[in-house]
């Protein structure tokens, strides 16, 4: 009968024991693990890739950005965004040729320009990390002494980055094997990218037993020539001055032949190593430890180059302190571990323990953490700030929209009819509401297609959509009755047809489930209801909705957009009619096609950021305003917390590899830690207690029992 | 004895075959191949050409059931159904829809799977059978009237109100635990105390239930009379004779249930940020991968079916009245 | 006009299904003696009175009529609104929506917001709710008294009404039941007196404060989780409809022809118990929106989507859960075919149809009902895990597993937001409860080897 007891106590034994060991009873870190400069970070689901050819996404991001490094990067500190070499030595030089190859100089017309060509030099002296598959002997078999657990116990070597390494990963973006997502969107401008492609297939058919790494270097591609060991050209179609932005994405980061050659050891596959989960890099860190099922840890590479943190920067970066580390070797920590925390609510309680040094605030802990002023600033509640926890916001780029599909019958078209059906509905759905309701104020309701922070957004009553907004001092969104009125015009007075005498049903496609879904899509039919028109709501699953846009068969869907690169083109192109989702198969998911709009686009596109180029976007903005083929929704604000020993956090929304910049105070982070994880044991003592009563009956029961037996 | 071992594994296979098939058919019915490469290709600039080449790379070119281009056996052996299945019988897992190694992923994930599973079992069990035989020493009293009814009251309550309830008490206002996460090797110990103490306490109320029916059944017999004739106390009949004769149901109670074990739990592993195999299937349903889904499956019910056997055989050990021919 | 859900017929099925068996078992002296012991136990009827409330609830849910809403120019709009008889009467908690949070009782909103106070100055504070407490001019002084008071009305209305129904089942009777009638009927009536309390008081406090607080869209969380009561009890019962005709067919026949039927219809039960059930209902979710995106003509409104995805969700749930009922019935249909009077029977050539149905069928019954009640509180509790790994119930459906799944979003607040879980737990805890008491006494009253 004192089984019970006996487990209870050896529980609590157990458990004082671990508190004499270990820091806080709490922490979920293994304490052996240091405490020195280290980023601790999470990621909230396996990342897909982390090969640069095919990772497309930012949680891929937040890993390969550290590990690769392409030519270029955004400055840290400048804003406008500002490029700047990184494994390059300098811009590059830019040259134009004409269809019969001859030089055109720098002012020639766009139109005249038949290709380009980049001539890029690189940094001299960069080595790769340090990597068993730069040990050649490797290539053919490996030690048998090796457990297999761990990569780099096998013998490490390191080589000197070379251009072959980034002609070698173009290489790999053309080659249909690798299935790279811009292979089609890279075909249409770099010169033999296709032929390449075609001709890698082939060669795979004929000589499957060809290893990749063979096969890449046994074909070169027209478009793409060494010149020597530092410096090489590519050649594209036209003028596309957006190139060098792709030049910054970690798609065009070098890739050295030996890496592809290590992994196509069968053994290496069986234990799901390949490059496509270890890569290999010229990076500030190289990861070391890739439990995609429950961390990543990244360490510092001793390999790196030479790379100073940045002593120039915007004012507000000065006065917030960004400069402090001007001039420093980076990176400044040595170690970053990513935790797998798949739900939000953990990642937060644990932030608040100190476990984890930054975080987002989801809508559920946004009144925990943010207060309104009265003037309409933003601030941290006391109980943050009493933890000096900082707070830092930014607009994003990118865009959440709801589009109307162009091609349906009711809601798309051209005529008259149409548009004032759209416009109507543009007045009556309140985005300044969902976006406090939604969104906790966190979002700025966009005017036009391009958000703050992208050459070509115009602010002020300059900028102000006049289909939704009157200008009184501020944006004013027009009243309901006047989109009744353009309801009327349109031929659907109180929501009636009157070709029909029906009333109007209107459908929205939603791919949502989650338990806020339900909310939201009551709200979007409460703004319908202000025009009296009914709205059905077609749910469905991720599949599903990509399936209806493909065909071009939803009515009204709501999507989301994020920059590639801070350039107006990558917004514009949205609405261009030769990317309509179910004509060509692009990403104008509107379907929205308008002559005028294509030709200012197509010249639009191949322009600098000139006055001249304001004056066309501007057209364009206001073509698409009137016409209405989105509701232009908003550009949502990010707010992010850190604590107080995490420095040099600054919101970059287009650089990748912003964590070789972040400084870490590791004795803050272990006091703090301390003072807010006191384990409470009195709960533990009571429950002991209570325990302890009930035996009291029971042992008189027992007693009794016992006595009446023995008789 | 191993003729019918042998004739029970064989026919392990028919219903291997029957489970295949059947997660083939819900599966399919519900996603093309086209489906599946969207979903793992992301949705920024896809052409069709990356999805054909995507299927082609993954074997999901083929007809699925029938392939009415190719002659003969082809027939029914070009397909995405057989190619996939065939795999299966000689546990070749294969790749996963976005091309892991299923067979690793699993081996590295069962172990944080095995270390909540097997002391939720052990301290359940143990738990459980005292509390049980402490309810029938206490028959036809008060204690036991309050025991049975907090039995059914712990059964009413939704087992995920002792997950919320317990990470909300002891990770985050006690600081006891940490609130979720793993680590390997002696380092877990902080990591499983609290689910495992959920697991044993939310099962405490059905439990206790069915080990004093089970342990009724014996007291009521004609030897634990005899025993009392003789003079033993309640106290030594009980743990002496009742429990050791109520063991062989006990055992081949537990014996169904160990293989899978290995399976996880599902809810208290993906509220614990448990790396294990509960929390990896539910991440490839949420993600559609089908060749995990289906490696899942084929698993599951493989250990289902050695349960059986394994009970069946312990019948033999523990009771020589049993016999299987 | 009416508008019948697939859900609605079900349950109207049931209960009438319900009426038929208890009339035609009240005439069968085997089936009515276990009864009477059911009737004879406190626990029993007691649990089977909160039973029997909760699908009186479930049953007003389900009888529906178009309501039009009033525009502003007083006529009345095109467009009609499903109501049921429930939402009716719950009409003053129903419409009363605030903005978002509030606590139970509470007057003020959970969180700050920007405002203008009585002195014109734009200040960050806690607005008052619109309809919470409204009718408070000094809520703060006023409100406890406010509060006791409606309680007590409350208290005397429940009481009054309760004395009129034990005079008026007095009259019926001719005799004062409460001291007369049996144990039983005094047991119920005491029962519903409790009930009646509750009801009182709601009836009372609900016009005027959010007994149970507000959630995230400012909707009554005490609304809620009375809508929750129908779902569960489709769940726990029209599961069953879909399980039994199954496992009864299947487990007979494979007991009483063996041979080769009974090799297949073990297999079938072999190979589908051996599929992870989760696995398996993940799948037919799936399947079955999959189905409702292609023939959205089929599924006009959002209810009608819901409506069908939880009556698939009861199908595939009778679906991977007959096959411990028909293993159960098969054993003992073995039993049962080697006694006597069965052999006897079928010597005298009494066709094989009649012999399973006058003979066997009537034997099993009791294993049937004993399953039925044992496994409705399990399903109950099933819905919130399955809607926690969102393969339950349509996210816009109200159910308890709804709301502990956005429950646990709201528990990471600060100060946490408790109401919506507890309203769950007390709701989903009481109808849990009383199904598991009842299903107790069912089965000591009609188990023969029960041991007590």
């Amino acid at each position: 009968m004192n089984k019970p007891i006996k487990r209870i106590s050896t529980v609590i034994v157990s458990l004082i024991l671990l508190a004499c060991t270990d820091g806080a009873l709490n922490n979920p870190y293994v304490q052996k693990e240091d405490n020195g400069k280290v980023i601790y970070t999470v990621f909230s689901e396996r990342p897909k890739h982390l090969d640069p050819a095919k990772a497309y996404s930012s949680n891929e991001y937040a890993i390969i950005a550290q590990v690769y490094e392409p030519l270029f990067q955004y400055h840290y500190l400048k804003r406008p965004y500002q490029l700047e070499p990184l494994l390059a030595q300098s811009m590059p030089r830019v040259r134009y040729f004409d269809a019969q190859n001859k030089p055109l100089d720098e002012t020639a017309l766009a139109t005249d320009i038949a290709y380009s060509e980049y001539l890029l030099t690189i940094r001299k002296g960069v080595k790769f990390q340090p990597h068993p598959s730069f040990n050649l002997v490797l290539h053919k078999t490996l030690p048998e002494d090796w457990a297999g657990d761990d990569l780099y116990r096998l013998p490490l070597a390191t080589r000197v980055l070379t251009s072959d390494d980034f002609i070698y990963q173009i290489k790999r973006l053309a080659d249909p094997a690798t299935q790279s997502p811009i292979a089609g969107l890279m075909g249409g401008y770099i010169i033999g990218f296709n032929d390449f492609s075609k001709k890698q297939k082939a060669l795979q058919t004929q000589f499957p037993q060809l290893r990749k790494a063979q096969r890449l270097q046994a074909e070169s591609m027209m478009g793409v020539r060494k010149i020597n060991e530092q410096q090489f050209i590519i050649r594209i179609k036209g003028k596309y001055p957006q190139f060098i932005n792709w030049l910054a994405m970690p798609f065009f980061s070098p890739m050295a032949w030996e890496a592809d050659e290590f992994y196509s050891h069968q053994i290496l596959l069986k234990k799901n190593m390949s490059l496509d989960w270890f890569p290999v890099g010229t990076g500030p860190y190289f990861l070391k430890e890739n439990n995609p099922n429950r961390r990543m840890v990244l360490l510092k590479n001793p390999n790196f180059h030479d790379d100073f943190y940045p002593s120039q920067g915007t004012a507000e970066s000065l006065s917030a302190g960004l400069l402090a580390d001007a001039g420093k070797q980076l990176p400044l920590t040595d170690k970053v571990i990513f935790s797998l925390e798949k739900e939000s609510i953990p990642y937060w309680n644990k932030f608040l323990q100190g476990y984890y040094d930054s975080s987002g605030i989801s809508s559920d802990s946004f009144d925990q953490a943010v207060v309104f002023s009265a003037i309409g600033g933003v601030g941290l509640t006391d109980n943050m700030r009493a933890r000096d926890i900082g707070l830092q916001t930014a607009v994003t780029t990118s865009t959440h929209y709801l589009g109307f599909n162009m091609l349906d019958d009711v809601v798309g078209g051209y005529t008259q009819k149409n548009k004032k059906l759209r416009q109507a509905i543009s007045i009556v759905m309140d985005y300044e509401e969902y976006i406090s309701i939604f969104q906790n104020g966190r979002g700025v309701p966009s005017q036009s297609i391009i958000p703050p922070g992208i050459f070509g957004h115009v602010g002020g009553q300059q900028g102000v959509n006049p289909v939704v907004y009157e200008w009184r001092g501020k944006a004013v969104r027009r009243t309901v009755s006047q989109a009744k009125e353009l309801l009327t015009a349109a031929g659907y007075e109180n929501g009636i047809d009157s070709a029909t005498g029906k009333p109007l049903v209107l459908y929205f496609d939603s791919m949502d489930s989650g338990p806020d879904s339900k909310a939201r899509l009551n709200w979007l039919r409460k703004q319908f209801d202000k025009l009296n028109i009914q709205l059905v709501i077609r749910g469905t699953d991720y599949n599903r909705f990509q399936e209806k846009m493909r065909n071009g068969n939803a009515q009204m869907f709501m999507w989301a957009w994020n920059a590639d690169y801070p350039d107006p083109e990558n917004f514009l192109f949205l609405l261009y009619g030769k990317n309509a989702k179910a004509v060509h198969g692009g990403e104008n998911a509107a379907n929205y096609q308008n002559a005028e709009f294509d030709a200012l686009f197509e010249q639009m596109s191949t322009m600098d950021n000139t006055p001249q180029r304001q004056a066309i976007i501007d057209k364009m903005i206001n073509i698409t305003q009137q016409d209405a083929a989105w509701l232009w929704g908003f550009h949502p604000k990010a707010f992010s917390l850190h604590h107080a020993w995490y420095k040099n956090g600054n919101p970059n929304l287009m650089a990748n590899n912003k964590t070789k910049y972040i400084n870490i105070d590791p004795v803050l982070r272990a006091n703090y830690q301390a003072k807010w994880n006191k384990p409470v044991y009195w709960p533990l003592a009571i429950v002991l207690l209570v325990f302890l009563c009930l035996l009291i009956p029971a042992y008189l029961i027992y007693r009794r029992i016992e006595r009446s037996t023995a008789l | 004895m191993i003729n019918y071992i042998i004739r029970r594994l064989l026919y392990v296979f028919p219903v291997l075959i029957g489970v295949n098939i059947l997660t083939f058919v819900l599966f399919f019915v519900v996603n093309t191949p086209d489906d599946m490469a969207r979903m793992q290709l992301g949705d920024k600039h896809v052409s069709q050409a990356a999805v054909e080449n995507w299927k082609q790379q993954r074997g999901y070119d083929l007809p699925l059931l029938w392939n009415e281009q190719a002659q003969g056996v082809e027939q029914a052996t070009n397909t995405i159904f057989f190619k996939k299945s065939v795999g299966l019988f000689v546990f070749d897992l294969g790749l996963s829809d976005n091309g892991r190694d299923i067979a690793a992923d699993i081996s590295q994930r069962m172990w944080p799977s095995l270390a909540i599973a097997i002391p939720s079992l052990i301290f359940g069990v143990l738990a459980n059978i005292t509390f049980a035989l402490l309810l029938i020493f206490y028959r036809g009293n008060y204690l036991e009237f309050g025991g049975l009814f907090l039995c059914i009251v712990s059964m009413s309550i939704s087992g995920l109100f002792y997950i919320i309830a317990g990470q909300y008490l002891i990770g985050k206002l006690l600081v006891l635990t940490p609130i979720s996460g793993y680590a390997p090797g002696a380092d877990a110990f902080k990591f499983i105390i609290l689910p495992v103490l959920i697991g044993v306490v939310g099962g405490l109320g059905s439990g206790v239930r069915w080990y004093r029916s089970l342990f009724l059944e014996e007291a009521a017999k004609d030897y634990v009379r005899t025993a009392k004739a003789k003079g033993l106390s309640d106290l030594q009949v009980l743990f002496k004779h009742v429990l050791k004769n109520a063991l062989i149901p006990i055992l081949t109670g537990i014996v169904v249930i160990l293989p899978l074990l290995f399976m996880g739990s599902l809810i208290s592993e993906s509220f614990f940020g448990i790396p294990g195999l509960g929390s990896y299937t539910i991440d490839a349903i949420s993600s559609q991968d089908f060749a995990i889904v289906r490696s899942m499956v084929f698993l599951g019910s493989f250990l289902y079916i050695i349960g059986l056997l394994l009970t069946d055989i312990s019948y033999t050990l523990v009771d020589p009245r049993v016999s299987l021919d | 006009m009416m508008t019948v859900l697939w859900t609605d017929i079900a349950v109207f099925f049931l209960v009438f299904f319900g009426l038929v068996v208890a009339w035609r078992s009240s005439k069968k002296e085997h089936l009515r003696r276990p009864w009477e012991k059911v009737f004879n136990s406190k626990t029993g009827v007691a649990s089977l009175t909160i039973l029997l409330i909760f699908i009186l609830i479930g049953t007003l849910d389900s009888a529906r009529i178009q309501h039009y809403k009033t525009l502003d120019t007083q006529e009345l709009s095109t467009q009609a609104k499903t109501l049921s008889l429930l939402d009716i009467i719950l009409t003053p908690i129903r419409t009363r929506v605030e903005k978002t949070y509030s606590e139970p009782f509470a007057h003020m909103a959970y969180a700050k917001e920007m405002g203008v106070d009585e002195a014109g100055q734009q200040k960050w504070r806690y607005p008052r709710l619109s309809f919470a407490g409204a009718h408070l001019s000094e809520p703060n002084s006023e409100k406890s008294g406010d509060i006791l008071l409606k309680v007590l009305l409350g208290f005397s209305f429940g009481m009054l009404a309760w004395l009129a129904l034990v005079l008026i089942l007095s009259l019926l009777a001719g005799k004062f039941i409460l001291s007369k009638g049996s144990s039983g009927i005094r047991v119920c009536l005491l029962t519903l007196l409790g009930v009646f309390f509750i009801v009182g008081c709601i009836a009372m406090l609900g016009p005027y404060y959010h007994i149970l607080g507000t959630d995230k869209v400012g909707e009554d969380v005490l609304y809620q989780a009375i809508k929750s009561i129908r779902t569960g009890l489709v769940i726990g019962s029209l599961t069953t409809i879909v399980m039994l005709p199954i496992a009864i067919g299947l487990g007979l026949m494979a007991g009483f022809f063996r041979g080769w039927v009974d090799d297949v219809i073990q297999y079938v039960y072999t190979t589908l118990s051996s599929i992870p059930a989760v696995l398996l209902i993940a799948a037919a979710i799936l399947m079955a929106q999959v189905y409702m995106a292609n023939n959205p003509e089929l599924f006009t409104t959002v209810e009608d989507r819901a409506d069908m995805r939880l009556f698939l969700l009861c199908m595939i749930l009778g679906i991977t859960s007959w096959t411990g009922l028909c293993r159960l019935l098969r054993a003992e249909t073995l039993k049962i075919r080697e006694m006597d009077y069965v052999v006897a029977a079928q010597a005298l050539g009494v066709k094989k149809a009649q012999l399973l149905k006058r003979h066997v069928l009537p034997n099993v019954m009791h294993l049937v009902m004993i399953t039925v009640v044992l496994d409705f509180s399990g399903l109950v509790l099933a819905e919130a895990v399955l809607s926690y790994i969102n393969i339950g119930v349509d996210p816009s459906t109200y159910s308890w597993g709804n709301m502990i799944n956005t429950s646990r979003l709201e528990m990471a607040r600060e100060p946490i937001v408790w109401w919506s879980l507890t309203a769950a737990f007390i709701f989903m805890f009481t109808l849990v409860l009383a199904a598991n008491l009842f299903a107790d006494v069912v089965r000591d009253a009609f188990d023969p080897h029960s041991n007590s």
